[in-house]
């Protein structure tokens, strides 16, 4: 269903505003959505000031530098800090990105920091990916085969392993799947980028024998067809990935298929 | 884990605009929409006009009157527009379902293609017709 307000408990109230550090020349203005479960309030955007002078390149500096020196309740989720864990996902300057390889300097302005769309938040800047996860599993994200175990590995030639780059890069941070606007409104049963393109990563994998299963399964008016083409799922994507390339592939299998 | 107050987590904030930003890809793909369900509003304009030709010169007199004033030609310059961006749009859906033009890059240029060449294609019809 096609949703263009938030609900009564989601509306954002004005938040707290935090002091500004002491003999600090180059001050950056921060805005941060928070929400905390056990207060029983509104969300909020809380506003901060870091010494630029004093802070690293990187969004998820500022987040960590926030928690560490000014509010220690600021929550969000963070590992590798180098773009491979794919926990820091949420959405910075309108769009969705990994906090850790997202630069400040790629920011025009105060910093506006909200954690990915349209989710389920758990606190402040921590959004429930339960459903994301469980549809990633449904399509069944792993090898499937009929034929009897080599002795060995399933081998595979360097041309059809070829076909996986662009797909098996995906680090499952759902900023593809939270920048869809189908996905906002048709989320509880239309798949999203994300867990399509793990399901064609799957399909067009040749060791894979369940190829008519896994298209079985996606022919259906929500699951694959509620993908419309308009690539916001692209556009966000910080690994580079192209998940409406590999929707569209899908769909043109579906079609080869029974013709 | 301590799993707290699961039942009333807020939904975070996403519509465009507001807080997710709006994009030339986004924007060409809702203007589609938007185009599209316009244009029934033309369609039955017309058909309106038609049925009154049929059925009788004084009905057609008024029907005519309002589709040839001055906010009659608006309606119809701007349903023009977005019947050839609609059909411009469609044409890039074509390309997509088959496979082409899929990457990012290629995506935008095509959407200011499409922006592009139905203004051009309807002030051209409306010098033409």
């Amino acid at each position: 269903m096609v949703q263009l307000t938030l609900p009564k408990n989601s509306r954002i109230k004005t938040g707290k505003t935090w002091p500004k550090p002491d003999g600090a020349t180059n001050v950056r203005k921060f805005k941060i959505y928070r929400w905390n479960p056990d207060d029983g309030e509104n969300p909020r955007v809380d506003t901060y000031f870091l010494d630029m002078d004093k802070c690293g390149p990187m969004v998820l500096d500022a987040l960590i530098k926030i928690k560490n020196e000014i509010d220690p309740t600021l929550t969000f989720r963070r590992s590798c800090r180098e773009g491979i864990c794919g926990s820091c996902a949420m959405m910075i300057d309108g769009i969705n990105t990994l906090a850790c390889i997202y630069g400040l300097d790629e920011i025009k302005g105060d910093v506006t920091i909200y954690p990915l769309p349209h989710m389920p938040v758990v606190k402040d800047l921590i959004p429930d990916l339960t459903h994301f996860y469980a549809q990633h599993a449904s399509i069944m994200p792993w090898l499937e085969t009929k034929t009897n175990r080599p002795a060995k590995e399933w081998k595979q030639s360097i041309e059809d392993r070829k076909k996986l780059d662009g797909l098996y890069e995906c680090v499952m941070c759902a900023s593809c799947s939270t920048s869809c606007p189908s996905y906002w409104w048709n989320g509880d049963r239309y798949l999203g980028p994300a867990a399509l393109l793990h399901a064609y990563r799957w399909i067009i994998d040749s060791r894979d024998e369940a190829t008519g299963e896994r298209l079985d399964d996606l022919e259906d008016p929500f699951k694959l067809y509620r993908c419309h083409t308009i690539m916001n799922c692209a556009k966000t994507c910080p690994k580079g990935l192209n998940p409406a390339a590999a929707i569209s592939h899908i769909k043109q299998m579906m079609v080869e298929r029974t013709v | 884990m301590a799993d707290v107050n699961r039942g009333n987590r807020p939904l975070s904030p996403f519509m465009l605009g507001q807080y997710y930003r709006p994009q030339l890809n986004s924007v060409t793909s809702i203007l589609t929409r938007i185009s599209g369900n316009a244009m029934i509003v033309a369609a039955i304009l017309i058909a309106w006009w038609l049925l009154a030709a049929g059925s009788g010169p004084e009905y057609f007199a008024v029907a005519d009157f309002v589709i040839t004033s001055f906010i009659g030609d608006v309606i119809m310059f701007f349903s023009v527009l977005g019947l050839w961006y609609h059909s411009l749009a469609g044409i890039r859906h074509l390309l997509w379902d088959n496979g082409y033009c899929l990457d990012v890059e290629t995506a935008d240029k095509l959407g200011w293609v499409i922006i592009g060449g139905s203004i051009v294609l309807t002030l051209l019809t409306a010098i033409i017709v």
